[in-house]
C-alpha cells in the first residue's frame, strides 16, 4: 500500500482527502446546475420532465448541508450526509437512487480520512451495487446504471493495468460517456420511460446522463479535463 | 405560463398553508418535511392509512385526509414522489398501535420512496404493510415495463379502506381489502390538452388543436395512441371498452362508475361523459349502482377525463356508503 501511495505521489497525485471529496461534490453540483435544462429536456422526452429540477434542488440542499457541518474529516460521514440529504430533498426515483449511491459509497469508506485509488474503486463498486439493488435494473434497461457500470468497469480495468489515478478517472468518465450515448437506441424497461415502449428508443436516458456528470466531475476535479467535444 | 401563483418554487408550500387554514377542523399540516395529518391523529387502536404522491393531483391525496378515509398524506413537489422522511413522519403521526397501511400508486419513484420509508418505520417498531395500486389498463403489464400505473382506483381504495379501518379491522384485513379493491378496479384516461408544471414553466407535452392522447397518465405520460379529436361518445367507448375487456366486467355485474376530471374539464362535460358511459354499460348489461363524478385525481390544468370502474359486492358497497368527512369527499356524517 505504501508503494501505491508513493507511486501516486510520484505521478503528482496524493490520495484523496476530505477537501478533495468535497471539491468533487461541489463540481457535481455545478455540473447539475449547468445541465439542469438539458436533464429536464431529456426527461420531458421520455419521462416526466423533472430530473434536472429535482437534482438541482437536491444538490443545492447538499451544498447548504455540507457548508453547515464545518470542520469534518471523515469522508464516509460526508458521503452519507450527501446521500441522506438527497433522499430527503430530491423525491421521484432520483432521490432514492442517488441517495443510495452516496450512502453506499459512504458506508464503503466509513471512518476513512484519506482515500486511495483502490478505496475510490471500492466506493464506486458499492455505489453501483446499491443503485442496482434499489432500482432492480439490469444493464440495457436504459437507466443510470448504463453509465455507471461502464464507468466502474473502466476504472477497475485501468487501475489493474497500472494506470495513474488521473488516467483511470478519465477512462472511467469516458466509458460512462459512451454508456450514456449507448442508451439512445435502447427501449426503456424501467421507470416512467418504460410506458413509452418502442417510442422511448431514439432518446438519451436522463439518469444515465446525470450519472455521467457524476463521473466526469470526478475526472475533472481529481484528474485532467476531457477532450473538448 | 398563466397561473394563479406567487412564485413557482412556493406553490406547494403556499397551497398547503391554504389547505391548513381552510380545513383546520379536519387536518393539521406539518412543514419540512411536509405532511397532512388528520386533526385527531393518532386514533388509538385504529389502523392508520397513509398515502402520498406528487402534488398537482388535488384533491388527491391531502383532500382525502379525515374521518373515514386517510389518516395522513405526504405531498411531494409537483408531479414528484414525496420522500421517505415525509412518509416516516406521517407513519409515526398516525400510528395508533394497530399498524399503518401505505397505499402506494405504482410509479417507480413512489414505490422506492415508500419502500425506504417502510424500512425506516420497521426500525422504529411500527408495523407497516404496503399495497401498490396499479389499475391503468393503458399500460401493458409486462416484465418489460414498470407495470401499470396507479390512477383512479386509488381514490376508491382510500375511501373503502378508510371505512374499514374506522370499523376497527386489523392491518392485515385492511391490506387484504385494499388488494381486493385494486383487483376489481380498472381505469383509463385521456387528455385534450397538456399541463404546465410551475417549475418547468412550459407544457409537459405538445398536443395539436385537433388531437387527443388516449391512455394518458396523470403526469402527462403518453398513453396508447395519439388520435384525431372525436365526439364524447366515441371517446367513452375508446376508454371503456379496454377497461371492460381487461377485468373483464360481465353482464350482470354491479359497478361503481367514476368519471374523473383531469383538472381543466368542466363538470358539464363530465356529466355528458357519464351519460355516454351509462348508456355504454347499460347496453352490455352492466349496472352502475354507485358513482362518483368530478375532479378528484387531477393533472394540474389538463383538460380531459378518466374513467374508472370498480366491480362491487355487498361489502364494498357498504364501505363506500359509510360516512366520510374530508375536504374532498364528504357524506353521511
Amino acid at each position: 500500500m505504501v508503494d501505491v501511495a508513493e507511486t501516486e505521489k510520484a505521478s503528482g497525485r496524493m490520495s484523496l482527502g476530505h477537501d478533495d471529496v468535497l471539491r468533487w461534490i461541489r463540481a457535481f453540483a455545478a455540473e447539475v446546475e449547468a445541465n439542469k435544462e438539458q436533464l429536464t429536456q431529456l426527461d420531458s422526452a421520455i419521462g416526466d420532465g423533472d430530473h434536472g429540477i429535482n437534482m438541482q434542488r437536491g444538490m443545492s440542499a447538499v451544498l447548504v448541508k455540507v457548508d453547515a457541518t464545518g470542520e469534518e474529516s471523515d469522508i464516509g460521514a460526508l458521503l452519507k450526509t450527501v446521500g441522506m440529504t438527497l433522499v430527503s430533498t430530491v423525491g421521484g426515483a432520483g432521490g432514492p437512487l442517488y441517495g443510495t449511491l452516496f450512502m453506499q459509497m459512504g458506508m464503503a469508506v466509513s471512518g476513512k480520512e484519506e482515500l486511495s485509488s483502490d478505496d475510490w474503486a471500492a466506493a464506486l463498486e458499492a455505489a453501483v451495487t446499491g443503485v442496482q439493488a434499489r432500482g432492480k435494473a439490469e444493464p440495457g434497461d436504459k437507466t443510470m446504471i448504463d453509465a455507471l457500470i461502464p464507468g466502474r468497469d473502466a476504472l477497475k480495468a485501468a487501475l489493474a493495468e497500472g494506470a495513474t489515478f488521473e488516467d483511470a478517472l478519465r477512462q472511467s468518465a469516458d466509458a460512462a460517456d459512451q454508456g450514456m450515448r449507448d442508451t439512445v437506441p435502447l427501449v426503456a424497461r424501467k421507470g416512467r420511460a418504460s410506458y413509452l415502449g418502442e417510442r422511448s428508443a431514439g432518446h438519451q436516458d436522463p439518469g444515465a446522463t446525470s450519472s455521467h456528470l457524476l463521473l466526469e466531475a470526478a475526472a475533472e476535479t481529481w484528474g485532467r479535463p476531457g477532450q473538448a467535444r | 405560463m398563466k397561473k394563479l401563483i406567487n412564485k413557482p418554487d412556493d406553490v406547494v408550500t403556499e397551497a398547503l398553508q391554504g389547505l391548513a387554514a381552510a380545513h383546520a377542523d379536519l387536518v393539521r399540516v406539518q412543514f419540512n418535511p411536509n405532511v397532512i395529518v388528520r386533526a385527531d391523529a393518532p386514533v388509538q387502536g385504529k389502523v392508520g392509512l397513509v398515502s402520498g404522491g406528487g402534488s398537482g393531483h388535488e384533491p388527491m391525496h391531502g383532500g382525502f385526509v379525515g374521518l373515514g378515509m386517510l389518516d395522513a398524506a405526504c405531498p411531494g413537489e409537483v408531479f414528484t414522489s414525496p420522500t421517505p422522511d415525509q412518509m416516516l413522519d406521517a407513519t409515526k403521526a398516525v400510528n395508533g398501535g394497530a399498524g399503518v397501511l401505505h397505499i402506494v400508486k405504482n410509479y417507480t419513484g413512489d414505490v422506492m420512496n415508500f419502500e425506504m420509508a417502510a424500512d425506516l418505520a420497521g426500525g422504529e417498531n411500527i408495523e407497516v404493510e404496503a399495497v401498490v395500486i396499479d389499475d391503468d389498463v393503458a399500460v401493458q403489464d409486462s416484465l418489460y415495463t414498470a407495470g401499470r400505473r396507479g390512477v383512479g382506483t386509488t381514490v376508491l381504495a382510500e375511501k373503502i379502506c378508510g371505512a374499514a379501518a374506522e370499523e376497527g379491522r386489523s392491518l392485515a384485513e385492511v391490506a387484504e381489502l385494499c388488494r381486493k379493491v385494486n383487483a376489481n378496479g380498472r381505469s383509463m384516461g385521456m387528455a385534450l390538452t397538456s399541463c404546465i408544471v410551475p417549475a418547468a414553466g412550459k407544457p409537459t407535452f405538445e398536443l395539436g388543436d385537433d388531437e387527443m392522447e388516449i391512455g394518458i397518465g396523470i403526469h402527462g405520460e403518453p398513453g396508447r395512441e395519439r388520435v384525431k379529436l372525436a365526439p364524447a361518445g366515441e371517446i367513452v367507448e375508446r376508454l371503456t371498452a379496454p377497461i371492460v375487456e381487461d377485468l373483464p366486467f360481465e353482464q350482470g355485474d354491479q359497478v361503481l362508475a367514476f368519471v374523473n376530471g383531469m383538472g381543466g374539464t368542466p363538470l358539464i362535460e363530465l356529466y355528458l361523459v357519464y351519460n355516454d358511459l351509462n348508456r355504454f354499460l347499460g347496453e352490455r348489461g352492466i349496472t352502475i349502482t354507485r358513482n362518483l363524478v368530478g375532479p378528484y385525481i387531477t393533472s394540474l390544468e389538463m383538460a380531459g377525463c378518466s374513467i374508472t370502474l370498480l366491480r362491487l359486492d355487498d361489502e364494498l358497497t357498504r364501505l363506500w356508503d359509510a360516512p366520510v368527512k374530508t375536504a374532498g369527499l364528504r357524506w353521511a356524517t
